[in-house]
């Protein structure tokens, strides 16, 4: 006795399904403000992978991945951490002190050190949140998106504050040159690939797989995961098993902080190499529909984040290129949201009664 | 065992033929891939009582649900009163003449009877007339049916028993001719149940129709006519009552045939391994559930506790189990005190070696989207059978516990990797069993073993029990099925309103005391 659908047409077609009907739903729109829907795709396309274009997609795919496995760590237990607009802001925050503070003499020290400054700025930014939830039983969507705004009031203080570059600009001094991570162009280099030089990409992408990786491991092969799990889907078993609940709280909201001030590695140390204004740049909320789109699973969170990074890209393109308004990027992500996420059963439902249908009639 | 097709023997008219109250033909119902009704034809005549009885999931509730319209057939018609009547909703069904009782009142808890009788049923803009008329009509009903409840009671202060009347009392103000009761005396002490069978009679003597739908064989004897089995959405027999015996219905329902009794030898009882002192428990509002509750419980002996549902077991068996802090009184296991603060959790009492089978498996006792492995490991995920270094799971000896575990308690299908909800309501809780009583505790706390159970694995859960008492463990069980606290206690507690109201032993008491106890009367004080 079976009756679930087989995991392909659950993580694989549904989802696709749901993409496509976005897509279409979206070169409707841009039919109706009258330009052509197949030009538009084009030009994403090439936005997205050309030459210049990749390297932009690859950039925006790895804070994705960041902030889409901060979520999903939380969704599996049952949380709703929208606060990762917050938490990677503060993870700027810690990327800054550290490299500014001492000259670390190679880059792969100063990564290190780097990443764990973000990845402690970023928990400790939803550890807040967390123990209000666990303790007090405040809401942690309420707390959470609270945090990113007094985070955003942070961070503008301390940029025009005791942070403060020496200028005009509110941000801070520029990391010194060992500080600097290799970009796509320079690892390329090494094998003899020609990459864009002024890509943003860098080798965070890497450290972002990895972290895809070690969620795998925690959520599914160790004892912590599983009292994730145990606790996400029912308190009550949990409680029953002797998993307490605050523990669980606390760990899975600081394992998602950290995931998500890891982004600042991204941004901070391997683009801009010093910290501004707005650098996590909504990336925190794209991360709530990567993690929706890819079902908390960190294979289908760094599908979506490559999606939403193809999305970003050559969307910014779209605009450029056809004077398509950059808010229609935002209704096409919107779409996008909407269908994978509140709409799921739009689609999930038919495709189920299908397939149902279709094995009752291979049987018979 | 004689299959009758058309039951007219509750009124045999002289004149002209009675069409049958209800006639179903043919129907069918799917939800995705499970069939829940398949092909049902089913008659009751007009003024019997039809008994519907079959296993959790036999399709009993969806067929009574499509006779109310709740859900639509996917094929198949019905005729009420021989007239063909299409039920799309709750509205067309009422205006047919039918009425539900649900297992699970609709009644909202802040208004009074007479408000609830009146909702929805409301004569006009004005409350004033309605309210007025409801009163008169109620009380022609109460003294017509022995249906007696004080209009001006607020729900929440009157008792299920009560409850249950005004539903009924509902559905005869919308001029219910047929009335349907899904699983009515879940809930009731039994002398609340016969009560409610006094009522059902009377109605049936009124001309009214009234399908009965129950696991209690008892109940199905007693009261009913004619009575269908159902077994995996199908109808297997419609029987008249008087011509078959609950061992006969059993097999019917389950296909083969089934002990009702115990096979229980006597008990080999040792010394005290837990001892409760003046256990006090509050809920969250403050409100005094367990009020200093004391109790020892014995090696080798399976200690009842009976009582109607929610007089402080279900925090008893919390308590213990380490889920709800106590707010006072001790426990003690083998003359050690127990850690009751609330720092204490469900993982301490484990290490005291208490285990616990929860009354409520889909809410407690499993997580029911995961599979089976890690459901036997779930509460003892943490022991250093089950750990690898660096805090990994080792899923391996979980894999190979849990398909030890299906097979020596006969869990199928015995795929552990299977999701938890993709098991019969048997089936999970045989899964639950296996992992508490394999941890080999000193006591067993467990909790309805056999709710929404099928009656083939009642037997062989029955069965694990008694043979884990014999093996000198001590075991509180708490039900509130009496059957069960009678055929499987070594002694009995009763309780009532969050204390021990009395201590009988099964062989000197009978139910009819138990009953007395449950409702709060202590049997010596009527003398």
């Amino acid at each position: 006795m079976n009756n679930a659908i087989p995991k392909w047409v659950d993580i694989g077609l549904i989802p696709l399904l749901n993409l496509l009907l976005a897509l279409l739903i979206s070169g409707l729109v841009v039919a109706i403000i009258g330009e052509s829907p197949i030009e538009a795709v084009k030009v994403m396309i090439q936005g997205a992978f050309g030459k210049f274009g990749i390297g932009y997609t690859i950039y925006y795919t790895t804070n994705f991945i960041f902030t889409g496995l901060a979520v999903a760590v939380a969704f599996h237990a049952r949380l709703f951490n929208i606060g990762g607009e917050g938490q990677a802001g503060l993870g700027g925050v810690g990327v800054a002190l550290v490299l500014l503070a001492v000259p670390w003499p190679h880059w792969t020290i100063a990564l290190l050190v780097a990443s764990l400054a973000a990845m402690v700025f970023g928990a400790a930014w939803a550890a807040i949140p967390a123990y209000l939830q666990a303790k007090r039983g405040s809401h942690i969507v309420i707390t959470t998106i609270m945090f990113n705004l007094i985070g955003s009031a942070l961070i503008n203080f301390l940029l025009v504050g005791p942070m403060k570059a020496p200028g005009m600009a509110p941000e801070t001094s520029v990391f010194p040159p060992e500080a600097a991570i290799p970009s796509l162009y320079d690892m390329f280099a090494v094998i003899g690939v020609s990459f864009d030089k002024h890509s943003p990409a860098n080798i965070s992408i890497l450290i972002a797989l990895l972290a895809a990786v070690f969620v795998w491991f925690l959520i599914w092969k160790t004892r912590i995961g599983y009292a994730i799990r145990a606790f996400g889907h029912s308190e009550d078993a949990a409680v029953y098993a002797g998993i307490s609940p605050v523990k669980i709280i606390m760990v899975a909201m600081l394992i998602s902080g950290a995931l998500a001030g890891l982004m600042a590695v991204n941004t901070v140390q391997g683009q801009a190499r010093h910290l501004v204004l707005d650098s996590v740049l909504g990336a925190g909320f794209v991360g709530i529909a990567v993690a929706l789109m890819g079902r908390s699973h960190p294979v289908g969170v760094v599908l979506a984040a490559f999606l939403f990074g193809i999305l970003y890209q050559g969307g910014g393109e779209l605009s450029f290129a056809m004077g398509i308004p950059p808010e229609m990027i935002l209704v096409i992500q919107a779409l996008v949201i909407m269908f994978t996420g509140s709409l799921e059963n739009l689609v999930r439902v038919p495709v189920e009664r299908l397939f149902f249908s279709l094995r009752k009639g291979g049987a018979a | 065992m004689s299959t009758v097709t058309e039951t007219n023997q509750g009124r045999a008219p002289a004149s002209a033929p009675v069409p049958p109250a209800i006639e179903l033909m043919g129907i069918s119902k799917a939800f995705g891939p499970v069939q829940a009704n398949k092909d049902i034809s089913m008659t009751v005549a007009k003024g019997a009582i039809h008994g519907i009885v079959g296993e959790n999931g036999a399709g009993k509730s969806t067929l009574m649900s499509i006779l109310y319209g709740f859900y639509k057939a996917d094929s198949g018609s019905i005729k009420i009163n021989g007239v063909p009547t299409e039920i799309t909703d709750s509205h067309d069904a009422i205006a047919a003449g039918i009425g539900m009782v649900h297992q699970h009142f609709m009644l909202v808890e802040n208004f009074t009877v007479l408000e609830n009788v009146v909702l929805g049923a409301e004569s006009g803009a004005l409350l004033k007339p309605s309210l007025a008329k409801a009163r008169g009509e109620l009380k022609r009903l109460a003294e017509e049916y022995e249906l007696d409840v004080d209009p001006d009671a607020v729900i929440e202060d009157i008792s299920v028993g009560f409850q249950q009347r005004v539903e009924i009392l509902k559905a005869l103000y919308r001029q219910a001719e047929i009335l349907i009761l899904d699983e009515p005396t879940g809930v009731l002490t039994p002398a609340e149940a016969d009560h409610l069978f006094r009522i059902l009679r009377n109605l049936k003597d009124q001309g009214k129709t009234i399908v009965l739908i129950t696991h209690k064989l008892r109940e199905i004897m007693d009261v009913t006519d004619s009575v269908s089995v159902m077994r995996r959405g199908q109808m297997t027999a419609t029987i008249e009552t008087s011509t078959t015996s609950p061992a006969d219905l059993a097999e019917a329902m389950v296909g083969r045939r089934v002990m009702l009794e115990v096979n229980k030898p006597p008990a080999q009882v040792g010394e005290t391994v837990m001892e409760i002192k003046d256990l006090c428990v509050k809920d969250s509002f403050g409100v005094e559930r367990l009020k200093s509750v004391s109790m020892s419980i014995k090696r080798g002996e399976i200690l009842g506790i009976a009582g109607v549902a929610g007089n402080g077991q279900s925090e008893l068996l919390e308590v213990l189990g380490g889920i709800h802090p106590a707010s006072g009184g001790e426990i003690l296991m083998g003359g050690e005190p127990i850690d009751l603060s609330v720092k204490a959790n469900a993982g301490h009492r484990r290490e005291r070696g208490i285990a616990h089978v929860p009354e409520d498996r889909h809410k407690r006792g499993l997580v029911m989207p995961f599979k089976t492995w890690e459901n036997t490991a779930l509460g003892y995920h943490n022991l250093p059978k089950y750990s690898k270094k660096f805090g990994f799971a080792d899923q391996g000896a979980m894999l190979d516990d849990a398909r030890g575990k299906m097979e020596r308690f006969d869990i199928r299908p015995p795929n552990p990797q299977l999701i938890a909800s993709s098991f019969s309501g048997g089936n999970q809780q045989k899964i639950v069993l296996a992992r508490e009583i394999e941890s080999n505790p000193d006591v067993l706390l467990i909790g309805q073993p056999t709710r929404g159970v099928d009656i083939g694995a009642i037997e062989f859960i029955h069965q694990q029990i008694v043979n884990l008492r014999d093996q000198g463990k001590a075991i509180l069980l708490v039900s509130v099925e009496l059957d069960e606290i009678q055929a499987l206690s070594d002694r009995i507690l009763v309780m009532f309103d969050g204390r021990i109201q009395g201590e009988r032993l099964p062989e000197n008491t009978d139910e009819k005391e138990l009953g007395l106890l449950m409702a709060g009367v202590n049997p010596e004080d009527q003398q």
